[in-house]
């Protein structure tokens, strides 16, 4: 069972080597069976080894070694145990119906691009997988790498847009920066315990000073930071959009952004142990799920409503992290998989339908022409608004319970930021398939619903949004009952034991849920009313809402504090250091030697005479040099 | 002053004074002819040296054959003084100082030479300059390499042949 | 007669060969002032020959020290004798095709 894990990541590996090389040569239904059935494969054996995990725990299956020297060794090996292999079926499972989406979405390509799509997708996918399935820091390294290279390459997939292209730099380089902090944790490891491996790291944890875990921890919640899309490194997600809407949809739903969660929640034991941290990381999330949630009422491209609303699906995660409800942010991180997959291909569905429109405020009255994309898009903003019995309740619903336990203030902004996300979601909703069609008639023309391998995803991941929250019901409704936190039970033992949890009383948990709910319900009633007759309204936004719309001016705050003065300053160098001084120097060189060149040619004319007489002068001087000798000099002096 | 040491001075004289007259000849043919009064004079020494056979060998050879063939050359290519090819002044200036620097510089090294002072050669007397004694060493001790000049020559012969040769 | 003399002459002898061949353009004079240098060096060899077998003279009537170096002079002029039919070879032929003795002409390594 052991090597069956090798194979998890090999067939995406297979599927980019074929893709990638046969792209010119392979026709467009071979490539994405191909492409398809990779990750098909690969899912089912994340199946088989859920079984195994379920029955026998998790193994660590060594390949060779990647780093060999001295005592120093850092082994190629994959953990499999039973988070790794909640990620591998989400990875795998998410992205196999997002790859047989992409099939049908991006059928308008031409062959080579169609190819080099999905070889891209395959490579997403085997560095996700790498990322999940390394048993030790390092292997999560280069799968780190790889997500962010991936995400590069295809938020740029469409190069020949500059925009895009701008866009998929700022990825890359925002994720660097994460990169970088993570770099610097692993080194830290390295230098004070001198292996990277989970199961040393944690097991010697205890040798480690709090400082120490601090700064690891924290330098660790950098690179989730730039990988995760929280605050100060999020405005990539966002402008992210620029990519193909089933790259968004896996960039959100099943790789890159759970990254930083799975790693914070794999090295669960570090974070424990160092509560400065874990604050850190439950302010930052609480005030990016809260920022971004405002950005997010007043966007009008469907695609950034759903970019933001990530952001602050991903604050709640690290905020379910910051408390210890670790359990509840892998959860999270699952029925938000299925909700965020979904409303990417919904809206991937109705911008197919659109061809390319993306502002709500030209859509309306879908609901008539595409059924099937409108009922599972209704179900999925129910699941993110935190509906019962709907996915996103129940997840949701753990981490402010658990916040509420360590702080209520925590507990308050979520719910807050929770009523906001009820808010936006169904203006989405509304704007974009109630009320009449607000779009060209040519538009309404060519309405249609979408081929049966867009549908098809949709209703499964529609079918996982609605009952996949019955994975994880609280205690209060059943005893016992939470399956995922059973199964995740040995991953996060050690954390609970570290760590005092106070229960809340059962008739406060009621209330909390029932209240939450209720102002929820109201919310989506405000918001439905409002929009679902919405006209364009001509006059421009002003005051607040003109700041949420330009998203609090971030990005220009960026450009004027960062961008802008590394221009100035990479301009300075161009100019004036490089031009003048690096060319001047290294031109200066090289004429110097052709000067140099040209006169020393002079020497060589071909006048035998002149060389005699050079011979003879060389003479001279070598027999002086020779017998340097006083007598000699006394001599010519006396004849002078 | 004895007769040797005359005869070496007034040879010696000969001997510069020619080789100077061969450098500042215009005509070639000139040169010719001095240069053989420099060989006449080195066979001179080289008779009062007691090596004659060496004196009459250098008559032979260098005054007899070879310069003759300088000197037919010479006459072939119809070369005279207003044919001759004169150099930059600039030039012949500064073969001169460079010349005369290594005359200079080898002369002081002969004068500071520690082991030299004293020593003689020895005149009008010793008789291994007589042909017999050089003949019985050229044929005894010396009768390999005697034996490869006529190699030697052979090529030489060949490559002259072949160089000269009209193609 | 003191050594020294005839070292004195014959380095005289010998760069007067060298300022001849750094001074004067046409072939055959370069070619004759090389000779002008060997034979200077012949001189030499005999001086020193003589210088050796007078020292050895004094100690044993019979020797003959010193008869390499007039031996090596002999050879001396056998090489220079085919050096010549050589040089002069070249000379005629160089003359052939450029109508001149001028070593100037020569500057280059093709025609």
């Amino acid at each position: 069972m052991n090597k069956l894990a090798l194979l998890v990541p090999l067939f995406p590996l297979i599927g980019f080597l074929v893709n990638g090389l046969g792209r010119k040569s392979l026709s467009k239904s071979a490539i994405s069976v191909i492409g398809c059935g990779a990750i098909l494969a690969s899912f089912a054996i994340s199946v088989m080894l859920f079984f195994d995990v379920k029955t026998n725990g998790g193994t660590v299956t060594t390949l060779f070694s990647f780093i060999s020297a001295d005592s120093f060794q850092v082994p190629f090996a994959f953990q499999i145990d039973q988070l790794s292999v909640i990620f591998l079926l989400i990875i795998t499972g998410i992205g196999f119906l997002i790859h047989l989406y992409s099939s049908a979405y991006m059928h308008e390509e031409e062959p080579q691009h169609f190819g080099r799509y999905f070889a891209y997708l395959n490579l997403f996918v085997f560095s996700m997988l790498l990322l999940v399935m390394g048993a030790n820091y390092v292997i999560m390294f280069i799968g780190w790498e790889g997500v962010g290279l991936c995400s590069y390459l295809l938020i740029g997939f469409w190069f020949k847009n500059d925009n895009y292209n701008y866009a998929a730099k700022k990825a890359f380089v925002m994720n660097r920066i994460g990169d970088l902090g993570f770099l610097l944790a692993v080194f830290w490891l390295l230098f004070k315990l001198g292996s990277a491996s989970y199961s040393d790291v944690f097991a010697n944890v205890s040798n480690l000073s709090s400082g120490d875990i601090t700064a690891i921890t924290i330098l660790l919640f950098v690179g989730a930071m730039g990988k995760s899309a929280q605050i100060p490194l999020y405005t990539w997600l966002p402008d992210a959009m620029a990519g193909p809407t089933p790259v968004s949809a896996l960039i959100h739903a099943a790789t890159m952004v759970t990254a930083g969660i799975y790693m914070i929640a794999r090295s669960n034991i570090l974070y424990t142990m160092a509560p400065a941290t874990q604050t850190l990381v439950a302010i930052v999330g609480l005030a990016t799920a809260i920022f971004a949630a405002t950005i997010a009422l007043k966007q009008n491209d469907i695609k950034k409503v759903l970019a933001y609303s990530t952001v602050s699906q991903l604050g709640y995660m690290f905020l379910g992290l910051g408390v210890g409800a670790y359990t509840g942010a892998v959860f999270h991180v699952m029925t938000h998989a299925f909700f965020k997959a979904l409303l990417f291909l919904g809206a991937g569905s109705v911008i197919h339908a659109m061809h390319h429109e993306q502002d709500i405020r030209r859509m309306g009255g879908l609901r008539r022409y595409m059924p099937i994309t409108h009922i599972t898009f209704l179900l999925a903003c129910l699941a993110i608004a935190g509906i019962p019995p709907f996915s996103g309740f129940f997840s949701k619903d753990e981490i402010l319970t658990a916040a509420y336990t360590q702080n209520p203030l925590y507990y308050y902004i979520g719910v807050a930021g929770a009523l906001m996300t009820a808010f936006y979601m169904f203006r989405l909703y509304a704007l974009t398939f109630l009320g009449g069609f607000r779009g060209t008639h040519e538009q309404e023309h060519h309405l249609h619903e979408s081929p049966w391998q867009m549908t098809l995803p949709l209703i499964v991941l529609a079918v996982l949004s609605t009952l996949g929250g019955f994975l994880g019901i609280p205690e209060v409704f059943a005893a016992d009952a939470h399956s995922l936190d059973h199964f995740l039970q040995p991953i996060f033992a050690e954390s609970t034991r570290l760590a005092e949890h106070q229960h809340l009383g059962t008739s406060q948990e009621w209330l909390m849920m029932g209240g939450t709910t209720l102002a929820i319900v109201i919310v989506i009633l405000l918001a439905v009313r409002r929009y679902r007759n919405y006209r364009a309204a001509e006059t421009e936004n002003t005051g607040v809402s003109k700041l949420l719309e330009h998203k609090w001016y971030v990005d220009e705050l960026y450009d004027a504090l960062i961008v802008n003065p590394l221009n100035a300053l990479a301009g300075f160098f161009k100019n004036i250091v490089e031009k003048s001084g690096i060319d001047g120097l290294v031109n200066g060189a090289g004429r110097l030697v052709g000067y140099g060149s040209r006169q020393l040619r002079l020497l060589q004319s071909g006048q035998v005479g002149n060389y005699i007489l050079v011979m003879v002068l060389a003479m001279v001087v070598f027999i002086l040099i020779w017998f340097n000798d006083q007598n000699i000099m006394r001599f010519i002096s006396k004849i002078f | 002053m004895s007769v040797t040491e005359i005869l070496f001075f007034f040879l010696s004289a000969l001997a510069v004074f020619s080789a100077v007259m061969v450098l500042v000849s215009k005509s070639p043919v000139h040169s010719v002819l001095w240069l053989i009064a420099v060989f006449f004079a080195i066979s001179g020494h080289y008779v009062l040296l007691n090596a004659q056979f060496l004196a009459i060998v250098n008559l032979i050879v260098y005054a007899g054959a070879i310069m003759v063939l300088f000197l037919f050359v010479i006459m072939l290519m119809n070369l005279n003084a207003e044919t001759e090819p004169q150099k930059h002044m600039w030039m012949k200036l500064a073969g001169v100082i460079s010349g005369g620097c290594l005359l200079i510089i080898l002369v002081s090294m002969v004068r500071q030479a520690v082991d030299l002072p004293g020593k003689t050669a020895l005149m009008k007397e010793g008789n291994i300059g007589l042909i017999g004694n050089l003949g019985k060493a050229l044929f005894s001790d010396y009768v390999v390499p005697f034996e490869i000049t006529s190699v030697l020559f052979l090529s030489a012969m060949v490559g002259a042949v072949v160089i000269g040769k009209k193609e | 007669m003191p050594i020294q003399y005839y070292i004195y002459l014959c380095l005289t002898l010998f760069t007067i060969g060298i300022v001849g061949v750094l001074t004067r353009r046409n072939a055959i004079i370069v070619f004759m002032c090389i000779e002008l240098m060997l034979n200077a060096v012949n001189l030499l060899l005999v001086a020193f020959s003589k210088m050796h077998h007078g020292a050895a003279l004094v100690k044993d009537a019979t020797s003959s020290v010193g008869i390499e170096g007039q031996l090596f002079v002999f050879f001396i002029m056998v090489v220079a004798a085919a050096e010549v039919s050589v040089g002069l070879a070249i000379i005629v032929m160089l003359y052939r095709n450029t109508h001149s003795v001028d070593i100037n002409f020569l500057n280059r390594l093709k025609n």
